[in-house]
């Protein structure tokens, strides 16, 4: 089934965002990670494991009236660095924009260990973590070198 | 300028260099000469975490450099309990200081402090972390016994989860090209991402729970103590406490040259029937921490350590 087919399981938004190619199965962590939540008052809709020229298949999520900021991309590129972020507006596709997971990825995240310095938050430098690895995804603190993995990312964003 | 956080921070050729002039060092470590390379200098010691050994030998080897020291002093007398965070710790001693050693019961402390600084930090311990400056004369004790790093058997055995001694060290062997074997409790085992790290770097790595029976043919048995304070549960503890406790009649059948190893203190791992061993080499390990710090002290402070230390020093 072609992309177009799969783009119509859901209608076309007004105005918002459209995330495409969300690797398969992780769009509900695509929208924890946004902070998109049942209490939300945007309206969302998700399409999960439709098929996918590029991917085999992929997830879609398309919020209304919302557009991405650059943090939120950010955390994005965490779960889905490959993913294609349109802004959509008077429905047509006014921005696309590029998610970049680079080195380091600066107050996204917080360390997941208990002990690091970082726990204290009144400490005022930076939260870092540098991208070990992006397939699977790992990243170390910058200060104490602990490795977390992608549920533990989620559990700590900023 | 840059620190020493972990052993990364240091090339095989710069660590070797390091122990070049730790060995030229010795006599002004022994007091029989006065050789004043760090005159002027001043050194901040900053330990919100009890030590003896580290921060005296510390102190010892600016002192004995003809430096200074400043101390933090007890925690519970500064202002850190008065809430002040340790970025803002460092900024004051950074003003007042040309370098610190610090030791932080925080993992990532000592990094966090680098960022803060702009004199340089030598992480003296940061939580269950590292402890770089331990490692080096750690290294400096085993070259001395054997004449070589490389290439040697070594068993490290007890916390290896928490004791920050044994993660800089294992690295640091790696690099050499050592043969690791890792004897602890089941719940104290290496953490599986030092694990991970040691073989991406080649090591040759056997864990196991019992230490007797793989000492026969090591040329250095590395001792920890199970360290009650990194517990959150007794109960824990008092399963792990006394794993070890290597007695003199262990040491049978070991190699003649083998040493035994400790960064103290000890509680009851190593039975005082080992010191009179030949084996016996943990205080002069702890002496060595001040020839290892010295050398350090110098190289973060760019100082050359003279070739010909007995024509550049003078009598006391």
């Amino acid at each position: 089934m072609s992309n177009e087919h799969s783009m119509r399981r859901v209608t076309a938004i007004r105005n918002g965002t459209v995330i495409d190619h969300i690797p398969c199965g992780q769009s509900l962590t695509v929208l924890e990670m946004l902070g998109v939540t049942g209490s939300t008052s945007v309206p969302v809709s998700l399409v999960m494991n439709v098929p996918s020229k590029k991917m085999g298949s992929k997830d879609i999520i398309k919020v209304e009236d919302r557009e991405l900021t650059q943090s939120e991309l950010d955390r994005l590129a965490l779960v889905a660095p490959d993913a294609h972020v349109a802004i959509i507006r008077a429905y047509s596709v006014a921005e696309k924009l590029t998610i970049n997971l680079g080195e380091e990825v600066v107050n996204v995240v917080k360390c997941a260990m208990s002990n690091c310095i970082t726990t204290n938050l009144r400490e005022p430098l930076p939260h870092r973590l540098k991208v070990v690895s992006k397939d699977p995804l790992e990243l170390r603190c910058h200060y104490c070198g602990r490795p977390q993995n992608l549920d533990e990312l989620v559990n700590n964003v900023l | 300028m840059a620190g020493l956080i972990t052993m990364d921070d240091l090339t095989n050729e710069e660590i070797l260099t390091i122990l070049d002039d730790a060995e030229r060092l010795l006599p002004v470590a022994r007091g029989e000469l006065y050789l004043p390379l760090l005159q002027g200098r001043i050194l901040g010691n900053l330990f919100f975490e009890p030590s003896t050994r580290t921060r005296m030998s510390f102190e010892t080897a600016m002192k004995r450099l003809g430096g200074d020291v400043v101390n933090l002093g007890d925690v519970k007398t500064s202002s850190v309990v008065k809430g002040e965070t340790l970025f803002d710790t460092i900024q004051m001693v950074d003003g007042y200081t040309d370098i610190i050693a610090m030791r932080h019961p925080r993992q990532g402390a000592a990094q966090y402090a680098q960022d803060s600084a702009t004199v340089p930090i030598l992480n003296g311990g940061d939580g269950a972390g590292h402890h770089p400056t331990q490692t080096m004369l750690d290294l400096f004790t085993i070259r001395q016994a054997h004449g070589k790093l490389d290439g040697l058997k070594v068993v490290l055995a007890g916390d290896l989860r928490y004791g920050r001694t044994v993660h800089s060290l294992s690295h640091a062997l790696t690099r050499f090209g050592c043969e690791l074997v890792f004897a602890s409790p089941e719940i104290l085992k290496m953490p599986s991402e030092i694990i991970s790290d040691l073989n991406a770097h080649g090591a040759t790595i056997t864990e196991t729970e019992d230490l007797y029976s793989m000492i026969g043919d090591a040329d250095v048995v590395y001792m920890t103590r199970i360290q009650k304070e990194r517990f959150s549960d007794e109960d824990e503890y008092a399963r792990c406490a006394g794993a070890y406790k290597l007695h003199a009649n262990h040491l049978a059948d070991v190699k003649s040259n083998m040493i035994i190893m400790h960064p103290l203190p000890r509680v009851d791992e190593i039975d005082p029937s080992v010191d009179v061993t030949r084996h016996a080499r943990y205080f002069e390990q702890a002496f060595n921490g001040v020839v290892a710090r010295m050398a350090l002290l110098c190289k973060l402070l760019g100082i050359t350590v003279p070739e010909d230390v007995e024509s550049a020093g003078g009598a006391l």
